[in-house]
Order: structure tokens, then C-alpha cells, then sequence
């Protein structure tokens, strides 16, 4: 009991500093450049975490993270825009927004079934192909639809996303698939990654966790999809390219395959690299699929591994570096009295 | 233009297309067959092979074999170097491992291609290296010179695998260590040796595809290996994947059925053909048309 | 010819190998002797050069191969028929053997060890077109040692030759054995059936749990009660 309440503590202090910022941000106190790219960057901590329930604990492997996140997209904006279409034209505003982003999340959520099922029931290689080719379907199909604008985009959206609105779903999006990976079917699904074949003869239904949890990465991807659409107030079908789902991918890869602070902290800071790189534009993706092969090549967990971090775990390391300095003043000084 | 003729078009269009495929899926398949990975970079090697061509034409001023050939070459050590150098290190590692490396490469290869100052990001007219003509076999059945030239090609570099595969003795060692490296290694085989030959027999030709697919269809582009790259994985999975004949009946079986589909007015669906043929094959015999089912050991 | 040294081998971080030592001269059978898991197989395998020893010796005709990789020990005449034939199943009998001699660039020399197999083994020629795959289980051991015969061995290791095989094929297996020592080929073989295997052995080893626990030429061996008790026990029963 005093367990979840302190859980319900915390959740109110994060929301609470959430909502001070926007508050901020309304008063002027931040400007409106950085308030744009701190309300990216929560975004992109839910592809990044969602993509990391598929990729970093279940082990298997998606290109196609922002294909979900553009159908999403396309679903919530064509909700927002058509005031009586898919739903009654009594929700308006925020809250027509709000179940816009809901049906853009479960939308992808079913499209993931679709996709996952047949390939999810086969080895993780046959996924990687198949949501690689989904996302460039996905493109082409929505090049070609002439309702939602065709290759030029769907414009005009309402400007309903705000920092705490991203805030508030990058917080939901954590806590939901971190108490889906302490529980008995996230363990199940580290099980598969750790070795599948040995997971299923122990009873492990390996598919069903599998379709489980890519189902749920497909959701959060799509309200993401919701959420950025509504900033940027358009969508075409380049927003959602091969390239931000190599961006999702570099974002779980650096933070640590399974690590969910790891991926918080990958995709905060690539926003940032992003941002502050933009001279580099061209350079960009040379660079970023240099790191995503080396640190293949020498950290294959991903360059901060599966530990999470914790003030626990910086609290061990301080010490460990403590000790092994002192050690070090020990040696010198010994190196000395010889 | 009645239906049969319009069947056979296709069906000419189709196989010609279809070649340039099994080329490709050719080198997936091989590759997949001896170290069961994706080589997500195959398609830039495609699309590097066929840059390779266009500059050895326009630049070096090479005829159009001479052209190809120097592409090939060029991608057999691209491959050998890409395994070396980012695969094999991986070979013990978790598979997605070295799927995200290949992905990376293919990512890599693709921006590399764009930055550089000969490629860029707009599309450059292939040569017309061979006056283009056209024979009529029957009305309104036309094939093109180009078409004929690809045909053959394709099927000499099949019949020329095929002779690799199964006459000479290093493509007698491949196939032991595509069916097991250990009892490949107690026969002396130097199973590195054999991985890197793979490697570079397979980008070969897809280079060779490259080359010819540049021909065909006019242009270069630094994109163009992605959507070919996948559709020859679609059709080494449709033969089965790991099986040299299956990936030349896959490639031959796609490129007539995405003819077919666009011919029959859904142009626009033309590469959803692939997609879908995958998830259908994936449904009801993931192992392929011409694969046994079995399940994957240990 | 081969001198094993406080062999040590580890699989990740289990022990499997603590400290074997053994010896085989040239023109011997030896035969390594042990229950299931005992780690027989490992033993071979890091000779071959497909497992790598943490620690140890591997002596042979006088230079150490421990480090060598597994192709270039086939080259200098060590082969091993492994445990469970592992013969190429999707190609034929003839493609099979001419893997065999992979590594002989000489035509002739290659024909004559194709003929000298099908002599030791005249059902493989019968059946030299056939797919390895679809051949019977004592076949595929013969072919497993027709292959391994094809690189012209000084050394030839077998694993478990008698495995999973009807006792008349295990008997004609042994005496194709006894016959390619007699051609003059060293033998290291390795056998759960300790009977059939003393009954051809010139010295035997027993191994337990990755240690070698017993030495001596067969006689020795026959002699001692614990080698009946533990290995040769149920088989007296059965005769």
C-alpha cells in the first residue's frame, strides 16, 4: 500500500514538473525554439522506448517504427480535420484531439498485428524485411491517396500539441512497458531474446509475447505519430521515412538494447545532436550510420548496455572509481617508498 | 490489342524483369545460406555496381562488357571487404547484431553515395550504349534489344553460377559449409576462405544486375537499390531462402507477376506486389517454394 | 605421434577438459573410453583444431598444433570421422569423398584414394550416385570414414563409430578399422562400447567427467574390476 502510494507520489511530482514547464514556456521564461525541440524530444522518447520493447528486450528487430508512427499520424489528422468524421462531431478540440491520438495509436496497434503475426511467428530476421518493406508501402500508398493529399501532404492541422501533452505521454508510454517488462510477460519476452528456442521448450508461447509486445510498440509509435503531427501541424508521407526509424533505431542502440533510461537518454540527446548539427545536414546520416556499426562492432548490447540507470547503479560506479583511484594513490605511493 | 497479346507483353516484360531479380536474390540467398544473415547492404551493392558501369562508360569511356565486367570485379572486393570487416567479427554475436550492422552498411553506402560529389541526389541518364531496337514477334508483342541483352546475360551468369556451384571444387566447399562448417573445417576447408568467396560471387552479380537494371530502365540513382534490394529478398524467400535454384525461379516469378499487376492497371501497386507476395508466403510455407519444411536447429 | 599435454578446455564457463594428458605412437590403436558427457568428443575436437584449449599441449610429430587452425591440422594428416557421421546430406556419396580430399591438389593421387575407399568399401560404390542424405545409418558411417580416409590420414580419430548402429554393422565396421590400421594408418578412437573397442585397442584410456582416471595397454585394462563394473558389466550380461 505505502508502495503505490509513493509510486502515485512520484508520478504526481513528474507530472507536476512537467506542467511547471509548460508553464514556463507559456510565460515566455523559455523560448518558443527551445520549447519546440524539448516537446520533440518527449516525442521521440516514445518511439524510442516503445521501439526498444521490440528491438532491445524482446530481441527482435524492426525497421519499421516510423511507418507505424505515420499511420498514426494520418488516422489522428484525418479525425481532427473532418470535424464529423470516425467520430460524432460533438468532440471538439482537445478532447477530439486527445481520442484522435487514442484511435491513431490503436489504428497502428491493429496494423501491427496485421504485420507482426506472420512474421513474428518466424525467425527475427524475417520481421526486419517485412517492416522494411511495410514502412516503404506505407509511403507509397499514402503518396498515391489523393484524400489525404497525395505527395505535397496533409495540411492545416490544429496546433493541439504541447510540451506537456508529450510530456504527459512519453511519462504514460514509460511507466506502461516498464511495468510491462517487470512483469511476468516482460520476462517472458527477455526469455525469447535470450534464446528463443530454449524459451519456447520451457512453455514459453514465444509468438503470442512477441505479437504482444510488438502490438504494443505499434500503439505508442502511433500516438507519437498523433502527437508530432499535431506540432509540426502537417504530415506528409516524408515525414515518417526509413530515416527516423534508423533514427529510433540509433536512439535504443546507443541508450542500450533493453535499457529503458538508456533509450530516454539516446533519443534526448540525439534530438539535441540533431539540432545542433543542422549544418551538418548532409553529414548526418553518414555519421549516424558510422556509430550504429561500430558500436555494433565493439558494444554489441548497445554503447550504454542493458543496465538501467539508477541512482543506485551511480552511486556503485562512484565507489568502484573511488576505490580503484584510491588504489591507484596506494600503488603510487608504494612506487615511491621503492 | 487483344488479351492473349497483352499476356504475352507482360510475360516478356516480366521475365526480362524478372532475371534482373533472381540476379540479385541469388547473392541473398547464398549469403544466407552460409552465415544466415540478411545482407540488408546487397541493394547497395546493386545500386554501387551499377555507378560503378555508368562511370566506367562515361568517364573511362569503356564499352559496355568491358563496363560491367569492371563493375563486378569492384563489388567482389566490396563484398569481401563488408564481410570482413563488419560481419565476421559478428559471426558469434546475437543475430540482430549484425543485422543492424548490415543495415548500417546499407545506410552508410546509400549517404555516402549521396555526398559524393560524382552521385548526388538527382538521377543521371544511363548511356545508350546499344542502339535500341525493337523486334516484333507478333502483333503488338514487341521485345526490346535491350530486353534480349539482359535475358541472355542473366542466363549466362546463371548457367555460370550453376557450373561454379556444383563443378569446381571451392563451390563444392561452399555448399559444406552452408550444410555445416564443422564437418566443412575436418575436411580442410578453410570456412573464412569460403565465406569471403561467397561474398564476392554473390555481389558480383549483383552488381552485373545493377548494371543491367541501369540499362533497362535508363538511369542511376543513389535510392535505387532499396526497392530492388527488397524485392530480390521477397524473391529468395519465394524460392526458399538458402536455395540457389529457388532464388532464380522467385526472381523470374515476381518480376512477371509485378509486370502482370501493373499491365492490369494498378501501376500504383506495382511494388506493393512484393509486399504482399511476402506476407502470403510467409502465411502458408515460410520456407519457401522450393524448401522442406523444416525447423530451424539450434 | 601425438602428445596431449594438461589439456585444459572451457565452454564458456563450464570446465569441460581438466587437465588430459595422452599419447599415441605411431601404428597404435588407442582408444579412449568414458560414459556420456565425459568429454570424449571435446578432447577430439581441440585436437582438430574446432575447439580451442584454455591451457595445455598439443604435440604432433613433434610441433605443436594447439593454436593451429582446423583446415591446416587436415594438412598435416590428422583426420577425424565425428560423432554422428555429420556426412553432407544434400549431396551425392562421390561429391561426399571428393570433399574428402579437399585439400590434394593431385588428380591421380586423388583417384587413387577414391578407388582405395571403394575397395575398403565396396557398398559406397554401389551407392556412389545416391544423395548422402537418403543412405542408411551404417552407410553414412562408412562414408564418414571413407571421407576421412580421402585426405590420406597419418592420424585418423574416430568418434563413436558404433553409435546408434545394429551389432552385425558395428563388427564389420571394427574390421574395416582393423583393416585401415593394418594399411598402416594410426588410430585414436573413441567409444562408449568399451567391449568392442578393447577388443581391437593396443592401449586404452577411461576419462570421466574431464579427467583421465585409468591407463594402460588393454590387458591392463581388461584386467581391472572397476573398468568391468563401470564399462564392460552390462555387456558380459548380454553375451
Amino acid at each position: 500500500m505505502a508502495k503505490r502510494f509513493s509510486a502515485l507520489l512520484q508520478f504526481a511530482l513528474v507530472l507536476a514538473l512537467g506542467y511547471a514547464i509548460q508553464m514556463a514556456m507559456d510565460a515566455g521564461m523559455i523560448n518558443r525554439y527551445y520549447a519546440h525541440v524539448m516537446t520533440v524530444m518527449a516525442i521521440f522518447v516514445v518511439g524510442a522506448v516503445s521501439l526498444n520493447l521490440i528491438n532491445g528486450i524482446c530481441g527482435q528487430f524492426s525497421l519499421g517504427h516510423a511507418g507505424f508512427m505515420a499511420v498514426g499520424a494520418y488516422t489522428a489528422a484525418i479525425i481532427t480535420k473532418n470535424p464529423d468524421l470516425i467520430l460524432p462531431a460533438i468532440f471538439t478540440g482537445n478532447v477530439r484531439f486527445i481520442l484522435a491520438t487514442l484511435l491513431g495509436g490503436m489504428t497502428a496497434a491493429f496494423v501491427g498485428f496485421l504485420v507482426g503475426l506472420p512474421s513474428l511467428r518466424l525467425r527475427g530476421d524475417y520481421l526486419a524485411i517485412v517492416t522494411l518493406g511495410f514502412g516503404e508501402i506505407i509511403r507509397i500508398l499514402l503518396l498515391n491517396w489523393d484524400f489525404v493529399g497525395g505527395a505535397s501532404g496533409y495540411f492545416g492541422l490544429v496546433r493541439h500539441t504541447n510540451f506537456f501533452a508529450a510530456f504527459l505521454l512519453s511519462i504514460i508510454t514509460i511507466t506502461i512497458i516498464r511495468n510491462f517488462i517487470q512483469s511476468s510477460h516482460g520476462r517472458a519476452c527477455v526469455s525469447i531474446r535470450e534464446d528463443e528456442i530454449a524459451a519456447e521448450t520451457m512453455g514459453v508461447p514465444t509468438t503470442r509475447y512477441k505479437v504482444i509486445a510488438f502490438v504494443i510498440a505499434s500503439f505508442f509509435a502511433g500516438t507519437a505519430g498523433s502527437m508530432m503531427a499535431h506540432l509540426t501541424q502537417m504530415v506528409t508521407p516524408a515525414s515518417f521515412t526509413f530515416i527516423l526509424s534508423i533514427e529510433l533505431l540509433l536512439m535504443v542502440v546507443l541508450g542500450g538494447l533493453g535499457s529503458i533510461t538508456g533509450s530516454i537518454g539516446a533519443a534526448i540527446f540525439l534530438t539535441y545532436a540533431a539540432e545542433a548539427l543542422r549544418a551538418f545536414r548532409a553529414y548526418r546520416m553518414i555519421l549516424y550510420s558510422l556509430l550504429l556499426i561500430l558500436i555494433m562492432l565493439f558494444r554489441p548490447k548497445g554503447l550504454l548496455g542493458t543496465q538501467e540507470l539508477s541512482y543506485g547503479l551511480l552511486k556503485e560506479s562512484f565507489k568502484s572509481l573511488r576505490t580503484r583511484w584510491q588504489r591507484k594513490k596506494n600503488d603510487d605511493i608504494t612506487a615511491a617508498a621503492e | 490489342m487483344t488479351i492473349t497479346q497483352q499476356i504475352l507483353q507482360q510475360l516478356i516484360n516480366g521475365i526480362s524483369l524478372g532475371s534482373v531479380y533472381a540476379l540479385m536474390a541469388l547473392g541473398y540467398t547464398m549469403v544466407y545460406g552460409i552465415i544466415k544473415l540478411i545482407n540488408f547492404a546487397h541493394g547497395e551493392v546493386f545500386m554501387i555496381g551499377a555507378f560503378i558501369g555508368f562511370f566506367s562508360i562515361t568517364k573511362l569511356g569503356m564499352d559496355f562488357f568491358p563496363a560491367m565486367f569492371t563493375a563486378m570485379i569492384f563489388c567482389a572486393i566490396l563484398g569481401i571487404l563488408m564481410e570482413r570487416l563488419a560481419y565476421k567479427p559478428l559471426r558469434n554475436a546475437h543475430r540482430v547484431a549484425a543485422l543492424m550492422t548490415a543495415v548500417g552498411l546499407s545506410m552508410l553506402f546509400q549517404n555516402l553515395a549521396l555526398a559524393h560529389s560524382w552521385i548526388g541526389a538527382s538521377a543521371k541518364g544511363f548511356p545508350q550504349v546499344f542502339p535500341l531496337q525493337r523486334f516484333q514477334l507478333m502483333e503488338n508483342v514487341n521485345i526490346s534489344s535491350d530486353r534480349i541483352l539482359t535475358l541472355a546475360i542473366a542466363i549466362f551468369l546463371m548457367i555460370a553460377l550453376q557450373f561454379i556451384v556444383h563443378k569446381t571444387i571451392m563451390g563444392k566447399a561452399m555448399r559444406a559449409v552452408s550444410l555445416d562448417k564443422d564437418a566443412a573445417r575436418l575436411m580442410g576447408i578453410n570456412v573464412d576462405k569460403t565465406i569471403s568467396f561467397t561474398f564476392a560471387l554473390g555481389s558480383s552479380l549483383a552488381a552485373a544486375a545493377g548494371v543491367l537494371f541501369a540499362l533497362n530502365y535508363g538511369i542511376v540513382v543513389y535510392q535505387m537499390g532499396l526497392l530492388p534490394g527488397l524485392k530480390a529478398f521477397v524473391a529468395a524467400v519465394l524460392g526458399g531462402i538458402g536455395i540457389i535454384p529457388g532464388a532464380m525461379v522467385g526472381g523470374l516469378l515476381l518480376g512477371v507477376t509485378e509486370s502482370a499487376v501493373s499491365a492490369a492497371g494498378g501501376s500504383m501497386f506495382r511494388d506493393a506486389v512484393a509486399f504482399a507476395a511476402l506476407i502470403i508466403m510467409l502465411l502458408v510455407k515460410p520456407t519457401g517454394l522450393f524448401g522442406k519444411n523444416v525447423r530451424e536447429k539450434v | 605421434m601425438l602428445k596431449v599435454e594438461n589439456l585444459q578446455v572451457y565452454y564458456d564457463a563450464i570446465h569441460a577438459i581438466k587437465g588430459v594428458s595422452l599419447e599415441v605412437s605411431q601404428g597404435e590403436i588407442v582408444t579412449l573410453i568414458g560414459a556420456n558427457g565425459a568429454g570424449k568428443t571435446t578432447i577430439l575436437r581441440t585436437i582438430s583444431g574446432l575447439e580451442k584449449a584454455r591451457e595445455g599441449k598439443i604435440e604432433y610429430l613433434g610441433r605443436d598444433i594447439a593454436s593451429q587452425q582446423a583446415h591446416d591440422i587436415v594438412k598435416i594428416g590428422i583426420s577425424q570421422v565425428p560423432e554422428g557421421r555429420r556426412v553432407f546430406t544434400n549431396m551425392s556419396v562421390t561429391e561426399n569423398l571428393e570433399l574428402g580430399a579437399y585439400l590434394s591438389k593431385d588428380r591421380k593421387a586423388k583417384a587413387d584414394s577414391l578407388k582405395r575407399v571403394f575397395e575398403h568399401f565396396p557398398r559406397l560404390y554401389e551407392r556412389r550416385t545416391q544423395i548422402a542424405g537418403t543412405l542408411s545409418g551404417g552407410e553414412q558411417q562408412m562414408l564418414a570414414m571413407g571421407r576421412a580416409l580421402m585426405s590420406k590420414p597419418k592420424l585418423m580419430m574416430l568418434d563413436e563409430p558404433s553409435m546408434g548402429l545394429a551389432p552385425i554393422l558395428v563388427r564389420q565396421i571394427f574390421s574395416i578399422i582393423k583393416e585401415i590400421h593394418k594399411e598402416g594408418t594410426t588410430i585414436l578412437l573413441i567409444e562408449q562400447n568399451a567391449n568392442m573397442a578393447l577388443s581391437i585397442a593396443d592401449r586404452g584410456y577411461v576419462l570421466e567427467t574431464g579427467k583421465i582416471v585409468m591407463q594402460g595397454s588393454v590387458q591392463e585394462l581388461l584386467a581391472s574390476e572397476e573398468i568391468k563394473n563401470a564399462y564392460l558389466g552390462g555387456e558380459a550380461a548380454h553375451s
